[in-house]
């Protein structure tokens, strides 16, 4: 009857779990309505692992004897884990969230490789299916957990420099290929083969260290500045391999959460790369960082396109902004939706200001006051404006504008530029401006792009009402 | 009455497909801004392996496998302590509009246009 009670409370919960999860998620994904997600799924936690303890009401006859110490064992596992996690979480500064979201993530593929471990060293495993996925499982799991940690050490600067050995992908690939033929003999053993060199558990050792050594030389190569793109991978690993070690204990709050952050965790990667223009095959495989600085030419890099709305919600979460106004905004019209975009962004306390030019109808002088706010702005707005605020003026002696005053746009910690397309401007110069890394490009008529813009914030007020 | 549940393969391949459709959709549209807040809130999402470190620790016999369970429930359960704190705090920027701290306005800017709320 306890055993029946017991299973059904721990069903409903994990249900309630997999459910408030998925919305949480669902929540995060707009900044409206961000912060209460982390606290539903927050909820959907506690929920799973306070109902985890009735667990003890069902299990097995031979583990009964032991269960004083597993709970001893359980209770100072969730302290020393939890609350020591949540004390360096809280005090460790902005700065260094990315790492500690490396860190964290991988305990929890550590958490997943040592599940598979406990099944396979238990021989808990059920038939060749769930062998199978054991592995796949402790395979993902082991792979994220010392990525993740070579990860860390990289943006912590702990490791300093990217380590790149020739031929080091043949490497990588005869250590994958040898963790795979491991686990074939495990499986093989597990039917029945003989004449093996060592013992299963020996077999399963070699196995875990075959993938954690692989974590480690897949990550090794890859440049600091591609991290946050591996720590997303790696938390799509994290959750396919907690999805797997769902299916083994026959779990399906794990399977749903696993998978939910195993796809989303996918998109998310995906998404990244795109905003920082490039693809996860590059990240994962060239060797980032040496090969970006190699470009001819004094201007390096490329423009890197982003949408209306996503530049939108940047300014709305800012808290200044700076609309420099050309003569692209004139041409299309788009006075009033600016003049309406703006009245949202101060609606939500963001100070705006504008900055003028003096081709653009203003006296020389009357823009010296402005030139030196932009470095204490979050964000500039330029708006079918170009030579005005091209850095060469101030830096190139061979551009043919050197010396004409501009406006600091490019000083500012994020701009924007509203464009009709790529190309030159009014005097056939290229932007140097376009091209640096805190300057995103939203192509399109500046009129079409403010609409898309204001509705891009109206929505967040929707979405959270 | 059994209220075990049966996880035969194919309702464990159904599960997985709904649910990786369910998270490829949940996060589709996501702007920029909420890339590494919502990496971080999917991260704690996955702190959830605790519990099934808990079910291992709960039924392990042998000392070797009260080690493994006692380091899976202590790495899993700084995945989802320390997960949730990292995002809460990365959240906090988003809470509300009016508590957020102004940046500093300068002096003298008479003659530039500059628009504040009246």
């Amino acid at each position: 009857m306890l055993t029946l009670v017991s299973q059904l409370v721990i069903g409903g919960a994990d249900l309630c779990a997999a459910f408030l999860f998925m919305f949480g998620l669902k929540r995060m994904s707009s900044p409206a309505t961000a912060p209460s997600g982390i606290r539903v799924a927050g909820l959907g936690m506690i929920a799973a692992v306070a109902a985890s303890f009735l667990y003890l009401f069902t299990v097995d006859a031979a583990a009964r004897p032991h269960m004083m110490v597993n709970i001893g064992l359980a209770v100072t596992a969730l302290l020393i884990g939890g609350v020591g996690a949540w004390f360096v979480g809280r005090k460790v500064a902005m700065t260094a969230m990315p790492q500690m979201v490396a860190i964290y993530n991988g305990m929890g593929g550590g958490a997943a490789g040592s599940i598979a471990a406990l099944e396979l060293f238990g021989g808990h495993t059920q038939g060749i299916t769930q062998l199978v996925v054991t592995l796949l499982g402790g395979l993902i799991g082991a792979v994220s957990l010392s990525g993740s940690v070579i990860a860390w050490a990289k943006l912590d600067g702990v490791i300093k420099k990217p380590l790149r050995v020739k031929g080091q992908q043949f490497a990588n690939a005869a250590v994958m290929i040898a963790s795979l033929a491991v686990a074939g003999v495990i499986v093989a053993s597990s039917l029945g083969a003989s004449g093996l060199p060592f013992t299963t558990s020996t077999w399963i050792w070699i196995f875990f260290a075959c993938a954690l050594v692989f974590g480690v030389l897949m990550t090794l190569p890859i440049g600091g500045a591609d991290m946050p793109v591996v720590i997303s991978i790696y938390n799509a690993f994290t959750g396919l391999a907690v999805g797997l070690g769902g299916f083994v204990l026959q779990n399906p709050a794990l399977m749903i959460a696993g998978m939910v952050v195993g796809a989303a965790g996918l998109l998310l990667t995906v998404l990244m790369a795109k905003a920082m223009n490039r693809s996860i095959a590059n990240v994962l495989f060239t060797n980032f960082g040496a090969e970006a600085k190699a470009k001819p030419g004094a201007i390096q890099g490329n423009e890197r396109p982003t949408d209306a709305s996503d530049a939108a919600i940047k300014m709305r979460y800012a808290s200044s902004v700076i609309i420099v106004p050309g003569y692209g905004l004139a041409a299309a019209h788009a006075q009033q939706k600016l003049y309406e975009f703006v009245k949202l962004l101060l609606a939500a306390k963001v100070s705006v200001k504008f900055a003028i030019h003096p081709v653009a109808g203003r006296m020389p002088g009357q823009m010296d006051d402005i030139n030196d706010d932009f470095a204490t702005t979050d964000v500039a707005l330029v708006i079918g404006a170009n030579d005005v605020v091209n850095p060469a003026a101030r830096s190139d002696k061979s551009s043919p504008i050197f010396g004409m005053p501009i406006l600091n746009a490019d000083k500012a910690k994020q701009v924007y530029v509203i464009k009709r397309g790529q190309g030159k401007g009014y005097s056939g110069i290229v932007n140097a401006l376009f091209y640096s890394p805190n300057c995103n490009m939203v192509y399109g008529d500046a009129h079409v792009v403010l609409v898309k813009m204001i509705e891009a914030v109206r929505g967040l007020g929707a979405a959270a009402a | 009455m059994n209220f075990d549940i049966a996880m035969t393969g194919f309702v464990a391949l159904y599960i997985f497909t709904l649910a990786a459709f369910a998270g490829w959709v949940i996060i589709g549209n996501v702007p920029a801004i909420l890339h590494t807040p919502l990496m971080s809130g999917s991260n704690f999402v996955h702190g959830i392996v605790v519990v099934g470190g808990l079910y291992g620790l709960f039924n392990a016999t042998t000392p070797l496998e009260q080690a493994i369970g006692f380091f899976a429930v202590l790495l899993g359960a700084g995945n989802a302590a320390g997960g949730y704190a990292v995002t809460d705090r990365m959240l906090a920027m988003f809470k509300t509009s009016d508590a957020k701290p102004k940046a500093a306005h300068g002096h003298g800017h008479a003659r530039v246009h500059h628009l504040k709320k009246s």
